[in-house]
């Protein structure tokens, strides 16, 4: 299952890039080395103004604007707005919300608005969040944020977020823009998140998610693998996926290409 | 004098909470402390039937927090044991009339005259939960060999660590306890119930005990007789090994290995 969902992604991000290309071969600038450039865009999208997520619900009314807009749902990208979400402590499983949505045809590509928690289990189904439109706010947000990233490429080391005791059910824990190192074990129902890698001396029970902004350079260690998901930049296996020889075991995740790879841990 | 506070809580309902508030305040009050024990299950008063004090009840906790009684007046002195007092729940009440200030009050009051506060928490993470633990500096986490009660036992070891007053304070963090209930030796050997090292494998908590299931936990809470009175039960001999550890005594765990009774019981064929 996980692999399939690679797949789309990877088909996906194939598609974009193709696009990306065509409209650059036509400028005349191209040198045939750089394999890439980066341009900005304005783009129309549509958005999915969500109020709130329950499985059934959703996937009902769906189907019936399936029927109704049938060529609506053709690998149509959408962006969610959270906004107007009526409850905002509710949790939203952005993983299963993308998946639904994309056996529907439609492709969810980023989120907007809503609070930082939403943000950040967005951003962990592979959803950045884009900044929000109009508000006088966001511009100077925006402002402040291309001044930190201008300063970024100077950025000094940031220490590792360093974690003693254990990481219990229920919890969550975030090392932003560093590595996270988890000297106790990680319970089923916990979630350790980073930006950078993931070390974790102990058993891991819960989940591990690294490179989370998308940096798929990152990778997983952990001493003992019993996890409920392991993910790398987007790329992610479930328990059902981690059985096996590994399970059990000291371990070492990393992407390879599309794939998650998970190999042993010895010297 | 400042009294110790210590929480007895588990997240999962029906793990034996109240069985153990009682019969470790109980202990303590033997072995000399003035001990005073709250149920702070409001709504679902019960700790007042397990210490039998049930027809003594006329005011409780909430009508203490809205001053509409004094403490002496709600305070309940058990009739067993010297140096015991219970602080009733009020039944006809909610969790919402718990109020953090209306506790810390009633808390810093008791905190005068006793040695030790048991506070009784009632299940799940909301208000009561979260209003028993609050002012905790020790917790007794009460498990059963189970896995959705080692898995709640869990959520709330979160919860003790980042909603506590000392978590707030960045003090000393609430020093926890794990105390294992209705364990039965005969059937984790059978593979049927999670061992002792499963569970402190996953919790990663010192252990304070392990409470055999026994026939005279239900008896002794019918009777309203706290099992740790009981000293020929085996559940009430855990007990007093659990309270003479948390004071601080190293005592060898009991009852963790099926007996020879059970083994020719089985042998027989009897039950």
């Amino acid at each position: 299952m996980t692999d399939t969902l690679a797949a789309k992604a990877a088909q996906l991000q194939e598609r974009l890039l193709n696009k990306a290309g065509k409209k650059e071969a036509n400028s005349p600038a191209d040198n045939e080395e750089t394999s890439f450039q980066l341009k900005a865009t304005r783009l129309t999208l549509t958005q999915l103004e969500l109020y709130d997520y329950d499985y059934d619900n959703f996937n009902r009314q769906m189907s019936k604007n399936l029927k109704q807009a049938p060529h609506f749902f053709n690998q149509t990208p959408v962006v969610i707005t959270l906004d107007k979400i009526r409850n905002t402590d509710k949790k939203v499983d952005f993983i299963e919300l993308t998946q639904m949505c994309q056996e529907y045809g439609v492709f969810p590509i980023a989120v907007r608005g809503g609070t930082e928690e939403m943000q950040l289990s967005a951003l962990v189904a592979g959803l950045p969040a884009l900044p929000n439109q109009g508000s006088s706010k966001s511009s100077n947000d925006d402002a402040t944020d291309k001044a930190q990233e201008s300063a970024a490429p100077k950025e000094e080391m940031r220490p590792s977020k360093i974690i003693h005791r254990p990481v219990r059910s229920g919890q969550q824990i975030y090392a932003q823009g560093c590595d996270l190192i988890l000297l106790g074990p990680v319970s089923t129902g916990a979630e350790v998140l980073s930006d950078g890698n993931i070390h974790i001396y102990a058993p891991l029970r819960g989940r591990a998610l690294a490179g989370i902004r998308g940096n798929k350079d990152t990778h997983i260690f952990c001493q003992q693998l019993e996890a409920e998901l392991v993910s790398i930049a987007g790329h992610y296996k479930v328990s059902d996926d981690l059985q096996g020889t590994h399970w059990g075991q000291s371990i070492h995740a990393r992407l390879d290409g599309q794939h998650l790879k998970i190999s042993g841990l010895t010297s | 004098m400042v009294a110790k506070i210590v929480v007895v809580t588990s997240g999962k309902g029906g793990v034996g909470k109240t069985t153990s508030s009682a019969a470790i305040g109980t202990g303590f009050a033997l072995r000399g402390l003035k001990t005073v024990i709250i149920d702070f299950d409001v709504g679902l008063r019960n700790l007042d039937l397990v210490m039998n004090c049930e027809r003594r009840v006329v005011y409780d906790l909430i009508n203490v927090i809205n001053e509409e009684a004094t403490l002496s007046q709600a305070l309940i002195k058990d009739k067993r044991t010297d140096g015991l007092y219970i602080l009733p729940a009020s039944q006809t009440r909610d969790k919402d009339a718990l109020t953090v200030e209306g506790v810390q009050r009633v808390l810093d009051e008791l905190s005068g005259v006793f040695d030790i506060i048991v506070c009784d928490s009632p299940a799940g993470i909301e208000k009561g939960a979260l209003t028993a633990m609050y002012f905790a500096d020790e917790a007794i986490i009460v498990t059963n060999p189970e896995v959705s009660s080692v898995r709640d036992s869990d959520r709330i070891l979160g919860i003790l660590q980042s909603k506590t007053k000392r978590a707030a304070e960045g003090r000393e963090p609430v020093k926890e306890h794990l105390l294992i209930t209705r364990y039965s030796p005969e059937r984790v050997k059978k593979g049927e119930m999670l061992s002792i090292q499963d569970i402190e494998e996953i919790l990663a908590v010192p252990l304070l005990g392990v409470i055999p299931e026994s026939k005279s936990v239900l008896k002794a809470s019918n009777q309203g007789l706290p099992v740790i009175l009981d000293s020929v039960s085996v559940a009430g001999q855990a007990y007093g090994d659990a309270v003479d550890r948390f004071l601080g005594q190293e005592v060898e765990h009991r009852f963790i290995n099926p007996s020879r009774m059970a083994i020719f019981k089985r042998m027989f064929g009897g039950e």
